[in-house]
């Protein structure tokens, strides 16, 4: 055709090439949100049921959650999804008359069977509460502790895994000059970031979020979503919120869970655009009662 | 509308927002069936009331846009409520240009009735009326969120299509039999092509409509009438 020889043609196709070329950074991230690539199963959660004594808290719960992918958990209060998040790691464990029946795997081996060494489990599995709880002590010593439980490093490789778990927690910059100052005098968004940096420290396979950012304001509640974002890639991130929006931008899965029982789990994409359940639907337009 | 929202006021808003369509929707139905009158009697008094009409839509238009933007940026809507926004600001722009393809009508005829009456005139009439129809019919299927009427209005639009092909037939042949015919003939066309248009802005509707009902987008192919496009002239056989 004559029209390719066109100078304006010519230029059209010149800015298609800078278009494409100029934000990789966007294109990359396209490419991994496909949904037709899916990333490995981490987690699979088969038949979970949940006790609170005699209270039926969590009925036959099946679900996945995938390797270096955000998994949102949203549903009204009281629905079970922090009851679902704390039997990954067994914390449920510590209060009496609380049990979990089926399997939860990871990477195939199921963690609520008996022998299960839950220090290593819970260094694997990192959890993050809704109101920072840093512990009473320095800033360093709040990431070093959880290090020095596991393993035995010299004082220049600690100082080392130190730093890099704050700076991916975003918070290094903010905090290099004061590490021995006690953690307690932090903002609140800081402490969170502190207590996801702890979370890191012990290299976890899977970070648990209960409502990391509900606690905090605008501004911080922005950085936290972005550090999810920048965590996402290295680690199976699974989150609570209240915030539906919250968990539109930064999940990858959605889970909507009613009165302990899963309704919909499927893309965020999907979720948000069009459920399948009307349950669903009527949750998360604000039509719920 | 299913179940109300928590919040009343989101519900005013987006009930305020169907509304402006269905308003529009009456607006473009009563403007078309005017247009297609003032041609059928040669009455530029209504022709003209039918283009001074066409300031009234694109202020709804504008009402709804700005309603669209206020519930998007207010409201951050998912799931059904924004494919509700979604499609109703994409069917406002539609009926808009319904709108503007019937003033062009109404336009045309008043230059129309100018000159002397011609035989294909009395076509015209009954592709405005089948358009009418499939307006009239997209418009009912918002009301009812049905998306099966819409898919019916959709299918529809070929019959229109074959009804502009064989007239745009007709025409070639007036013209060609006598050279006098192509002025008034010229108008014509143009008023078939924008009627024809009418009915493709109405599937575009029902697509927004069955994608606001379902979800998903329609991926069939359109069966579609207009082979006008493919058509030749040969002015050596035929103007003898």
């Amino acid at each position: 055709m004559e029209m390719e020889n066109t100078p304006a043609s010519k230029l059209s196709l010149a800015r298609v090439g800078v278009a494409m070329s100029e934000s990789p950074a966007e294109s990359a991230k396209a490419s991994v949100s496909t949904p037709t690539e899916t990333f490995p199963v981490k987690v699979e959660i088969r038949n979970v049921g949940f006790y609170y004594g005699r209270s039926h808290a969590l009925k036959n719960i099946n679900m996945v959650l995938r390797d270096r992918r955000v998994t949102a958990f949203i549903g009204p209060s009281g629905c079970g999804k922090s009851t679902l998040l704390r039997i990954f790691n067994r914390v449920y464990e510590l209060y009496p008359h609380q049990v979990a029946t089926g399997e939860v795997l990871v990477d195939g081996q199921n963690i609520l069977a008996p022998g299960v060494d839950l220090n290593h489990l819970r260094a694997k599995i990192g959890m993050v509460f809704q109101r920072p709880t840093p512990f009473p002590m320095s800033i360093y010593d709040n990431i070093a502790f959880g290090i020095r439980l596991y393993e035995k490093l010299p004082k220049s490789e600690l100082n080392d895994r130190v730093e890099s778990a704050l700076q991916r927690a975003a918070l290094w910059s903010e905090v290099k000059d004061k590490l021995y100052q006690s953690g307690l005098g932090l903002s609140g968004g800081q402490q969170q970031r502190l207590c996801i940096a702890r979370a890191i420290a012990v290299r976890p396979e899977i970070l648990l979020l209960d409502e990391p950012a509900s606690a905090l304001d605008p501004i911080s509640t922005q950085r936290i979503e972005e550090l999810i974002a920048e965590l996402k890639p290295d680690y199976c991130i699974a989150i609570v919120t209240h915030n539906m929006q919250q968990a539109a931008r930064c999940s990858d899965y959605t889970a909507f869970m009613y009165l302990g029982e899963l309704v919909e789990f499927d893309e965020t994409e999907r979720m948000f655009t069009h459920p399948k359940e009307k349950q669903t639907n009527d949750y998360i337009t604000g039509r719920f009662g | 509308m299913p179940a109300e929202h928590i919040v009343k006021s989101y519900d005013e808003e987006l009930t305020r927002l169907g509304n402006v369509i269905v308003e529009m929707g009456g607006l473009a139905e009563s403007q078309l069936s005017s247009a297609i009158d003032a041609v059928a009697k040669r009455d530029s008094t209504l022709a003209a009331s039918v283009v001074e009409a066409d300031a009234q839509v694109d202020e709804l238009q504008r009402e709804l846009d700005n309603l669209a933007i206020r519930l998007l940026a207010l409201r951050q809507p998912v799931a059904q409520d924004l494919r509700e926004i979604f499609a109703a600001t994409k069917i406002a722009a539609d009926l808009e240009r319904i709108c503007d393809y019937a003033a062009n009508v109404a336009k045309r005829s008043i230059a129309l009735a100018q000159t002397p009456p011609i035989q294909p005139v009395h076509a015209l009439p009954r592709m405005g009326t089948l358009a009418l129809a499939l307006v009239k019919d997209v418009i009912d299927a918002y009301v009812e969120r049905n998306a099966d009427k819409a898919l019916e209005v959709w299918r529809r639009d070929e019959e229109l299509d074959e009804m502009y092909s064989s007239l745009f037939r007709e025409f070639l042949t007036y013209m060609m039999e006598d050279p006098r015919n192509i002025g008034a003939c010229t108008h014509l066309l143009f008023m078939a092509k924008n009627i024809e248009r009418i009915g493709d802005h109405a599937t575009n509707i029902a697509e927004d409509l069955y994608y606001l009902v379902h979800g998903t987008p329609l991926t069939e192919v359109r069966p579609k009438g207009d082979k006008s496009s493919l058509e030749v002239v040969a002015p050596d056989r035929t103007a003898r």
